[in-house]
């Protein structure tokens, strides 16, 4: 039986995003040049969250969108499962903007790497810095996260699951277990 | 002299009682007896296998002269005797057509050369069989031809086609029509249908082939000259020619294997061994042709066995020549589709096969196996299966749509004029 | 949600209404990716697309070979013209011999029916079928779909209404059997000599009258017709056709306000549509031409963007 570990609670995730839009205020003087980048599915849902907790601080309006990487993949070739492609939904311009790309797990960084090729094709940002709710180590290209909700020491046998109530219809919750064999 | 021992001997009036013994001399079969003995006879036992009249096919395209790439006399001859074949009729358009008793010549001599099988030419009903004047039928006739067609496209003029009756009917001629308007066929390339629309091919709609089935029963009442209606593919044809025989119009037709076993369905993987003309039809059109066998409509079968080069059927759907090789897997699809069907019974089978023909032919002394009558006959392996391969084929030609069929009735020994022509 | 399945794409007989909405949704993306500053994406990027043109066309080409380049697939495009087949090169030759080429996929355009379904059934490669004789073309009827899905929602029940030479025609053969699929209510409409053979065998409404057809209609599609129908007998003259047939925008009223005009193109302006309804506010031809890039990109990215045997 896979031994499943909780690691965060709804309240954690909270108190986790809160700090993240607190940092991303403070590193970046305030909302004037920044816009918030979610990944497809969970990334996006925590950039919603994080415009409304910046909002909510600063009382000015953020702009945040979505972005599809699946197009960026370099694994497209490699995998028989495929991945369903969907829009991309960013309907401002993000050339001269600090993008705060959004993801929920950062692990290998081959995610983080086709959106930046991704952003790249969309403008030309000012700068892109990283929020992620969980590090969970393991890298294999050289990417590192500006924003950190938790960092988690795993294995590489484990898997670290991230639910939100707007994605998966639960209470928020990161837990890690032994992978299961497929 | 060949002494056949133990035969179960079926003719087209059925099976004879008993086991026999054929005595064959000089290429004629002088007894049919039990116990029989000949010194010096070659002894060949039928025992568990069933002896019939070698079959005669009023349809084959033999290429030679013209097309040697596709086919020779040989080797539709090798074809013929695998398939059980003592005789076969070779069509007119070769180049050059057999149009006169040249071309004729030519084939008997050939066919004598390969000594097989019963090679039987056909004459042109017009020169060059372009539909616009009489070949010398006379001379045909005297060349040794027993019927005219310009097969491969009917006789459009009306009134040509008269004249070509009348004058065939003084030369003894059988005149053998080939049913299609090609003011009605167009650019069809398979039955008009509602396949044909879903596969976005051309249709060659049934009524390319009655509207000549019609016309020519017309005239064959009106003349009172006969009339032979080639691989008849059509419900209403077959319609057509049971009213014209009730008549009393003296009208005869055959059908093709294809046309009984396979609908226009098989068209839908784009198979260009499926593209024949008449095109393969409808279900009702095949259901129609398998009643017509068996009611009499449709007096004898025809392999119209038509070789391509692969080259040739390799090709897109519309630029594939129409045609597909018979020879060889008739009597398998006699066996599979009429006879363990219910349609025929297997006298019947061998009369639609072998005793028709020769009596549509006037081939007097073939069809049947009797004292006095030639010695051309099949030892048949009836029950035995066997697969269709494509490399099996004596044909030089491949285009079969029945590769990978299994079939029943396997041919086991074919003797020709008293000779063992096959294996 | 649905994957995509089948290897090739040859006709639309037997995809079904979930592969169908794949390629919209999917589309929708690619419209998203086509409307950008960078038009390009990399997931296609080392595979090559082989576009093997039997008979001309300009427009179709075109859009494959944007459709690839914007997936980032490399392309090759061969002018294949009766020529090599007269040299005696069959079509399975000469795709055989670009098969050898390792290429990735082969668009085909032949004005044999039946052709890509004998290459696909010939070689390993992934087949798609630019339009096969009078049989399928394929990606017209998505992008049409597509176009129809974006302006109307769901299409169950919309009555699509289709007009000209039926018989000759791959863009209706393969729409009925997308719409049909979608829950649409399709009727043909055209000169009694242009009608398939038991065309209402295929689940549609027949019918000569061209009121009748246009009445209450969500969808209006003209189809090309060939000034070449009336020397072959079909028609007594394109004048009389344009009298009976032609969309004007007279004959439009009798469809419902908001319904789409649509046209596979290139239009005969003034045959089978007035000018004036062609650039008519309900006319969406010049979208259905860039949705046909999106559908396109949609559907090689389906079939090659994803381990392959």
């Amino acid at each position: 039986m896979p031994t499943a570990q909780k690691i965060m609670d709804p309240d954690q995730v909270r108190r986790a995003l809160t700090r993240i839009a607190h940092e991303i205020l403070e590193r970046n003087k305030g909302v004037e040049d920044i816009c918030l980048v979610g990944i497809r599915t969970r990334g996006a849902v925590l950039a919603a969250r994080l415009k409304r907790a910046i909002e909510q601080i600063e009382g000015k309006p953020v702009n945040c969108g979505i972005l599809d990487i699946n197009l960026y993949r370099d694994d497209l070739t490699l995998i028989s499962h495929q991945p369903a492609v969907r829009e991309t939904l960013i309907d401002f311009d993000i050339t001269g903007k600090a993008v705060i790309l959004v993801d929920d797990v950062l692990f290998t960084g081959r995610t983080i790497r086709a959106a930046l090729d991704a952003l790249v094709d969309l403008g030309r940002p000012s700068c892109i810095q990283l929020a992620v709710l969980i590090d969970r180590g393991h890298r294999e290209l050289p990417i590192r996260a500006d924003f950190v909700g938790k960092n988690i020491p795993t294995a590489r046998t484990q898997d670290v699951r991230v639910r939100l109530v707007e994605s998966d219809g639960v209470d928020d919750d990161v837990v890690v277990e032994e992978r299961r064999s497929v | 002299m060949l002494l056949i021992k133990n035969a179960r001997i079926i003719n087209a009036s059925g099976e004879l009682p008993g086991l026999k013994d054929i005595l064959i001399e000089d290429g004629k079969i002088t007894r049919i007896s039990q116990g029989l003995a000949c010194d010096g006879a070659v002894v060949m036992d039928a025992a568990g296998k069933a002896v019939m009249p070698g079959f005669i096919d009023l349809h084959v395209h033999l290429r030679e002269p013209g097309r040697e790439d596709k086919e020779t006399i040989a080797s539709g001859s090798r074809a013929a005797v695998k398939g059980g074949f003592t005789s076969i009729f070779a069509m007119p358009n070769t180049t050059p057509a057999m149009d006169t008793a040249q071309v004729v010549q030519f084939v008997f001599d050939q066919a004598k050369k390969v000594g097989l099988v019963n090679v039987y030419p056909v004459g042109a009903i017009t020169k060059n069989r372009d539909g616009a004047q009489l070949t010398e039928m006379m001379d045909l006739r005297r060349a040794g031809c027993l019927a005219v067609t310009d097969d491969g496209k009917s006789v459009m003029n009306a009134g040509l086609m008269r004249r070509a009756m009348e004058y065939a009917g003084m030369a003894g001629l059988l005149v053998m029509q080939h049913c299609q308007d090609p003011s009605l066929t167009g650019a069809g390339v398979m039955n008009e249908s509602l396949v044909c629309t879903r596969l976005g091919l051309k249709g060659d709609p049934v009524v390319a082939e009655t509207v000549i089935v019609a016309r020519d029963i017309e005239l064959a009442h009106y003349l009172g000259t006969p009339i032979h209606f080639m691989h008849i593919s059509a419900a209403r044809s077959v319609e057509l020619i049971r009213r014209a025989k009730k008549e009393g119009i003296p009208v005869t037709a055959e059908a093709a294997p294809h046309h009984f076993s396979l609908s226009d369905e098989a068209v839908k993987g784009f198979d260009t061994a499926t593209k024949v003309a008449p095109p393969l039809r409808g279900m009702a059109d095949v259901v129609a042709v398998k009643e017509g066998l068996k009611d009499g409509t449709i007096d004898c079968i025809a392999t119209d066995h038509a070789p391509h080069t692969q080259e040739d059927k390799e090709l897109d759907f519309d630029a594939a020549p129409p045609g597909l090789i018979g020879l060889e897997t008739a009597f398998g699809l006699v066996m599979k589709e009429l006879v363990d069907a219910g349609i025929l019974t297997l006298p019947q089978a061998i009369d639609k096969l072998s005793f028709a023909p020769a009596r549509i032919a006037g081939l007097a002394d073939k069809g049947v196996i009797a004292e006095g009558k030639d010695a051309d006959m099949v030892i048949m392996d009836v029950e035995k299966e066997w697969l269709v391969r494509r490399d099996d084929f004596c044909s030089k030609s491949r285009n079969s749509p029945f590769i990978g069929w299994t079939l029943k009735g396997c041919v086991d020994t074919t003797i020709c004029g008293g000779k063992v022509v096959y294996p | 949600m649905t994957e995509w399945t089948q290897k090739h794409l040859l006709d639309l007989d037997d995809v079904s209404r979930d592969e169908i909405e794949l390629v919209i949704e999917t589309a929708r993306s690619f419209k998203e990716v086509s409307a950008r500053e960078v038009k390009k994406v990399p997931a296609l990027r080392g595979k090559t697309v082989a576009l093997l043109f039997f008979e001309p066309s300009t427009r179709t080409r075109v859009s494959f070979e944007l459709a690839a380049k914007r997936l980032s697939a490399d392309t090759l495009s061969i002018a294949a013209s009766a020529s090599s087949v007269t040299k005696g090169e069959s079509v399975l030759d000469t795709a055989l011999n670009i098969e050898a080429m390792n290429v990735d996929a082969m668009v085909v355009r032949h004005q044999a029916s039946g052709v890509p379904q004998i290459l696909a059934q010939g070689t390993k490669t992934v087949i798609i079928n630019a339009g096969d004789g009078c049989r399928a073309h394929p990606t017209q009827a998505l992008l049409d779909v597509f176009t129809m899905v974006d302006k109307l929602g769901p299409l169950d029940g919309k009555k699509v209404v289709i007009v000209g030479d039926i018989l000759h025609s791959r863009v209706a053969r393969s729409n009925i059997s997308a719409l049909l699929t979608m829950g649409a209510h399709v009727v043909v409409c055209g000169p009694s000599t242009l009608m398939p053979c038991g065309v209402e065998g295929l689940g549609v409404e027949v019918t000569t009258r061209i009121d009748r057809a246009l009445d209450g209609a969500d969808v209006v599609m003209a189809l090309r017709m060939q000034k070449e129908r009336q020397n072959e007998l079909f028609l007594p003259s394109i004048t009389e056709y344009i009298r009976e047939f032609c969309i004007t925008s007279e004959r439009l009223k009798k469809a419902r306000p908001t319904a789409l005009v649509m046209h596979p193109g290139p239009t005969n302006r003034g045959v089978e549509i007035a000018a004036d309804v062609a650039d008519g506010a309900q006319s969406v031809i010049l979208e259905q031409v860039t949705n046909g890039i999106a559908v396109r990109m949609a559907v090689l990215y389906l079939l090659l963007g994803r381990k392959t045997e």
